[in-house]
């Protein structure tokens, strides 16, 4: 079995090229900070768990720092297709692409980099709520790991899969768009989805990361074990091995 | 044993409505240690052809053994036995990324091959030798001249010491010296490895002064095959070429009623004949126009060339070509390979 091997070779590439322009690294992270600090604070006067009494700055950000997470995530992982797309046009997959080289470890080597890099993210900007009041177990905290680590594998695979079969920056960034920021806005991120109409809540049962972030704020109130943790593990865990699977199916295509 | 064996290689792509064939059936065969040139204009179906026979595409028809190993049954042992660069014109360029240093490329390569890192590195530091790009090892490669990066994209195709190299347009973009540069490393690759060469290219001087035998390609098929002196000695005389004022039609009526002239035809404004001993029969051709009243711009006398052989064989010339071929210019039959090869990586075909 190569393929562990493969991929290492990949990752090791991808890494080297991402260290070459940190700033790039940096960037995705100012999006979610800039939200901590500038919206954080409008939600500490809001009933976030129904009732009608403000929740403070504690619960406010319990509540925020997994929806930012995946946020995170969501936009971090699915404009990783850029990269490949500059890359196809460099004539380097095509390269690699005639080397024994697996070719699902093309795809998988760049996931893992992805992963590690949204993984340190993710840590600054815990480490930065944490800062700005958010308390919760220690436990909750390395629990949303897994979850963002699932996501970003999904929407990694995807983005890099949709962004080989496109080819084109002018096609794959309003794509990337149009299907992000309704997904985000479906999850719950900002607010409480259970402040929407009913028509609204109803909808948002399309969005996985709605699922995803519900199970992360309980692990962050301290509840481990029910219903809406057990469909957020499913969905993660779902979303993680469906479009991994489907990204594969792009890179070996045409493997004759 | 040959190195190469393909028989009816063809290649379709449906996209939308339309069905293109960009490879009709070619049939190749390529003996160990040849330097072979696939020599074509844009959108031949040369690159689709070296496409397929280095993994990168399915054939829709045909069979081929390439290097030892069953191209459609064992692509993965035709993989480990190829080298292959990529062409640097068009919508792609020739595998380097502009961020890496130029060790890097070579190590990564290296690694990709499973070779012990040690080994590629010794075998990165002759090459790097071999190919001219002494002192390059740490520079990034975004800061390497077209020559040199070219040189270093021939050089990560060779990390693995391949039997076998395919070159998709080597020399294409860059300029008269580099490329005459590129030629020579080209010739000691098999001089002093034995590395049989498969090549791509538009250049009539290229196939002419590197290749032992041209496979002349259009339209997806294969028109002729040869030593490059075997393929001129098929057109027999000189070749006349004369430019009129108007009447180009008459013209060329008048001529093709000469005994002494074999053949006619118009490119480009220009009348070329074949005609046996050229410059004794100059006189006589001027005649027959001065006496119909046709005056003459300009007119001249050659050896025939490749791309005289060309030009006979599908009454085109190679030389109407542009070397750019990023699109645009594809009109309505050719559209460019490069272009042609995308659609078929792209939403069309269904594996």
């Amino acid at each position: 079995m190569y393929f562990l091997y493969d991929t290492m070779v990949i990752f090791r590439r991808q890494v080297r090229l991402i260290l070459r322009e940190p700033a790039f690294l940096t960037f995705a992270l100012l999006q979610p900070i800039l939200y901590l600090v500038l919206f954080g604070p409008l939600l500490k006067n809001l009933p976030l768990n129904g009732g009608s009494e403000p929740s403070g700055t504690a619960e406010a950000y319990r509540f925020f720092v997994p929806g930012l997470l995946i946020q995170l995530a969501l936009f971090g992982s699915t404009f990783v297709g850029f990269a490949i797309i500059s890359e196809w046009r460099a004539g380097v997959i095509e390269r690699f692409r005639v080397t024994p080289i697996s070719r699902v470890s093309i795809l998988a080597g760049r996931v893992l980099r992805d992963v590690v890099a949204l993984t340190l993210q993710s840590v600054v900007l815990i480490l930065a709520g944490v800062a700005f009041g958010l308390r919760a177990p220690l436990a909750a905290i390395l629990l949303s790991f897994p979850f963002v680590i699932c996501v970003a594998i999904g929407l990694a695979s995807v983005s890099y899969a949709v962004a080989l079969l496109l080819k084109s920056e002018d096609s794959f960034a309003p794509l990337i768009n149009s299907v992000v920021v309704p997904l985000l806005l479906l999850s719950g991120v900002m607010l409480p989805l259970n402040l929407g109409p009913g028509w609204l809540q109803g909808i948002a049962r399309v969005s996985p990361f709605r699922y995803i972030i519900d199970a992360m704020r309980q692990f962050y109130l301290g509840q481990y074990w029910n219903t809406l943790v057990i469909e957020g593990v499913c969905v993660a865990i779902g979303v993680a091995i469906v479009c991994m699977w489907l990204g594969s199916r792009v890179f070996v295509r045409e493997n004759a | 044993m040959s190195i190469i064996e393909a028989r009816g290689l063809a290649r379709t792509f449906k996209s939308r409505k339309r069905t293109v064939h960009a490879v009709r059936g070619v049939d190749l065969t390529v003996e160990d240690g040849e330097i072979v040139g696939f020599l074509g204009p844009n959108g031949a179906g040369k690159t689709t052809t070296l496409r397929m026979l280095t993994t990168l595409l399915r054939p829709t028809a045909g069979t081929a053994v390439v290097a030892g190993a069953d191209l459609l049954r064992d692509p993965l042992g035709v993989r480990k036995r190829i080298g292959f660069v990529p062409q640097a014109i068009g919508q792609t360029q020739g595998g380097t990324d502009d961020q890496c240093l130029v060790i890097e490329e070579l190590m990564d390569q290296g690694a990709a091959y499973r070779i012990p890192k040690a080994e590629t590195a010794r075998r990165a530091s002759a090459l790097i030798k071999q190919l001219d790009l002494g002192g390059l090892d740490q520079r990034l490669v975004k800061t390497l001249s077209g020559g040199q990066r070219r040189r270093l994209e021939v050089a990560v195709g060779l990390v693995h010491q391949p039997p076998l190299v395919f070159l998709d347009e080597p020399t294409t973009g860059l300029d008269p010296q580099s490329r005459s540069n590129m030629w020579e490393h080209i010739t000691r690759l098999r001089s002093d490895l034995g590395t049989t060469v498969v090549l791509t290219t538009h250049y009539l001087e290229e196939a002419d002064a590197l290749c032992d035998r041209v496979f002349i390609i259009d339209n997806g098929v294969t028109v002729a095959v040869g030593t490059p002196d075997e393929l001129k000695r098929r057109i027999s005389g000189d070749v006349v070429t004369l430019r009129v004022n108007g009447a180009i039609e008459r013209a060329r009526g008048l001529l093709t009623a000469q005994p002494i002239v074999q053949q006619v035809t118009v490119a480009d404004e220009e009348l070329r004949l074949t005609v046996e001993r050229g410059e004794e029969a100059l006189p006589a051709l001027l005649r027959v126009l001065d006496g119909a009243g046709i005056t003459m711009r300009a007119i001249s006398v050659a050896r025939p060339t490749l791309d005289d052989v060309f030009l006979t064989l599908t009454g085109r010339s190679l030389r109407d070509d542009s070397p750019s071929g990023d699109g645009g210019d594809g009109g309505d039959d050719g559209s460019g390979e490069t272009e042609l090869a995308g659609a078929g990586a792209g939403a069309g075909s269904k594996e």
